[in-house]
């Protein structure tokens, strides 16, 4: 808050005329960015069909309804598959997440060296959507749900593993110490001064993972890797409209159904 | 004086479980068996495939040492700009738009068919991956980078909208009550009261926003919608690996600096 002198006496004002020059100039780059970045996307953007797609749209939805019900058949294996590429690709995530986090956290890693690079390990993981992950790993081993579970559990190591290696650098350090002094060694101080403190948060970030990983796997077959993916590129790509929203529906369900199971999960253990 | 035995306290110790009740934990175990081997027995892994995989996946990992970045490097380029433009318009548009949202979806502020409204959306563009909206995107305003803007707008409000009407429920009434009780119009309440109280939240959510939006829009790229997924996409169809890998490193290595930014941005804004 200011007070500027004038000839009146002095004047109330919110802000300094330096800090409103400063905001002021704030808006202006902002604005000038966002006008120059819409000017390069519809530089590419062929405007006929933009201007198209409110017909487009109704077209569309009345050839989805009403969903092709007898489809159902064909559906309930992709979900399953797509069930089991979470919960398996969560389970590896898991395994493999555990010993990076207790690597990256400042007071079990064994040397800053070896913190940096399981740093590095969730970086990696994790700023490569699970989606790119299934592109390179169906180029690499072939289609099918087992690329599917290895891009999952690779994308999900470095959102595990942060989050757990976030909640043991929050640890009673108390309760270690307490260990310590009845002379444990190393593993020992682990086993019952670290990992019962962390075991809920550990529950909790598999089932929250589970949830965001059902809602993944539903796409990994966009690119030939397994679950209800497939069927819905399949659908689409043979405009098969009434498939498509029943699909659409069936991804819908699971997503809900999961995200249910995984509130009540963590209710019960938090 | 009655004669007592001594009691006998156990000699050994056990770490209590997680899960208290005996039941309940043999039970979820037994049921987890019984689901894994299910799961895994009817994936099948096409192993031969896999082997053959393993010398051409050793050659994606040689490319990374070095990667090629000079001989796409136009293409490249051109992708990183177009995610970079599209993850600013969208943050800024999808986070225009999560405002109303947001504000009818807080159930101290909205009447009650609003509410409802205003729920469903979020609850909508929540479920679906930013990939299924792109698709659909992309069927409706064709291909380019004006599909990959509108997918992230919409999963943009899913997220933030959300947030933004969760905070509103949270605020303190106190403030609100004094704001109404001076005459205060809907408005000038919504202006002097609520958002003043969550302003400094959401703008850290924004920061937030804009780096998952980066990251996604180097997936919408793969179904047509812009970027550098387009380009990253083109170079896996081409098994040029040596210039995928160098897009990578540059997503993981953009992400890492907006994450870096985000968060020291998030930790001043509070």
């Amino acid at each position: 808050m200011a007070v500027i002198e004038t000839s009146q006496g002095p004047e109330w004002k919110r802000r300094t005329t330096r800090q409103q020059w400063y905001i002021w100039f704030g808006w202006l780059v902002g604005t000038a960015i966002v006008v120059f970045s819409f000017k390069l996307i519809s530089d590419k953007t062929i405007w006929f069909f933009v201007t198209d797609a409110g017909t487009q749209a109704m077209d569309m939805a009345s050839r989805m309804v009403p969903p092709k019900w007898s489809y159902m058949d064909n559906l309930w294996r992709p979900v399953w598959d797509t069930i089991n590429i979470a919960t398996i690709g969560t389970l590896l995530a898991l395994i493999m997440a555990v010993p990076v986090a207790f690597l990256a956290a400042r007071n079990t890693t064994p040397h800053p060296t070896v913190r940096a690079a399981a740093l590095f390990i969730i970086v990696s993981s994790r700023s490569i959507n699970s989606l790119i992950w299934a592109l390179m790993l169906v180029a690499i081993i072939g289609p099918g749900v087992f690329a599917g579970i290895i891009a999952i559990a690779l994308r999900s190591i470095g959102f595990c593993a942060k989050l757990l290696y976030e909640s043991i650098e929050e640890i009673d350090s108390k309760q270690v110490e307490a260990i310590t002094a009845t002379g444990a060694g190393r593993s020992q101080r682990l086993a019952y001064g670290v990992v019962p403190q962390i075991l809920p948060a550990f529950a909790g970030i598999s089932v929250f993972r589970w949830d965001i990983n059902i809602r993944e796997s539903t796409v990994l077959g966009l690119v030939g890797a397994g679950g209800i993916g497939l069927q819905l590129d399949a659908s689409i790509s043979t405009l098969a409209w009434t498939q498509v929203s029943l699909i659409l529906l069936v991804v819908l369900g699971t997503v809900i159904v999961s995200e249910w199971v995984s509130a009540k999960v963590r209710h019960a253990i938090i | 004086m009655t004669n007592t035995r001594p009691v006998n306290y156990p000699s050994t110790w056990k770490k209590p479980p997680l899960i208290e009740s005996d039941l309940v934990r043999r039970g979820l175990w037994f049921g987890f068996a019984i689901y894994l081997a299910l799961a895994l027995g009817t994936i099948d892994v096409n192993w031969h495939r896999v082997a053959e995989g393993i010398p051409r996946g050793q050659k994606f990992l040689a490319a990374f040492f070095p990667p090629d970045i000079t001989s796409r490097w136009d293409s490249i380029l051109d992708g990183i700009l177009e995610s970079i433009w599209m993850t600013v318009i969208s943050t800024v548009v999808g986070i225009a738009l999560s405002v109303p949202f947001g504000l009818g979806a807080a159930r101290n502020l909205a009447p009650r068919p609003v509410y409802l409204f205003c729920r469903a959306v979020i609850a909508i563009s929540r479920t679906f991956p930013e990939v299924i909206l792109a698709i659909f995107a992309v069927k409706l305003f064709g291909f380019g980078p004006f599909a990959g803007f509108i997918a992230l707008s919409i999963g943009t409000i899913g997220f933030y909208a959300k947030l933004l009407a969760e905070d509103i429920e949270d605020m303190d009434p106190v403030q609100a009550e004094a704001i109404r009780s001076t005459g205060a119009s809907w408005f000038q309440w919504v202006n002097y009261a609520v958002q003043p109280q969550v302003m400094p939240r959401m703008i850290g959510l924004a920061v937030y926003r804009l780096d998952i939006n980066f990251r996604e829009s180097a997936v919408v790229g793969i179904v047509g919608g812009g970027g550098i997924g387009a380009t990253l996409l083109t170079a896996f169809d081409r098994y040029e690996f040596d210039s995928a890998a160098a897009i990578l490193l540059i997503i993981i290595f953009i992400v890492m600096i907006l994450e870096y930014t985000s968060g020291y941005l998030r930790k001043w804004v509070q």
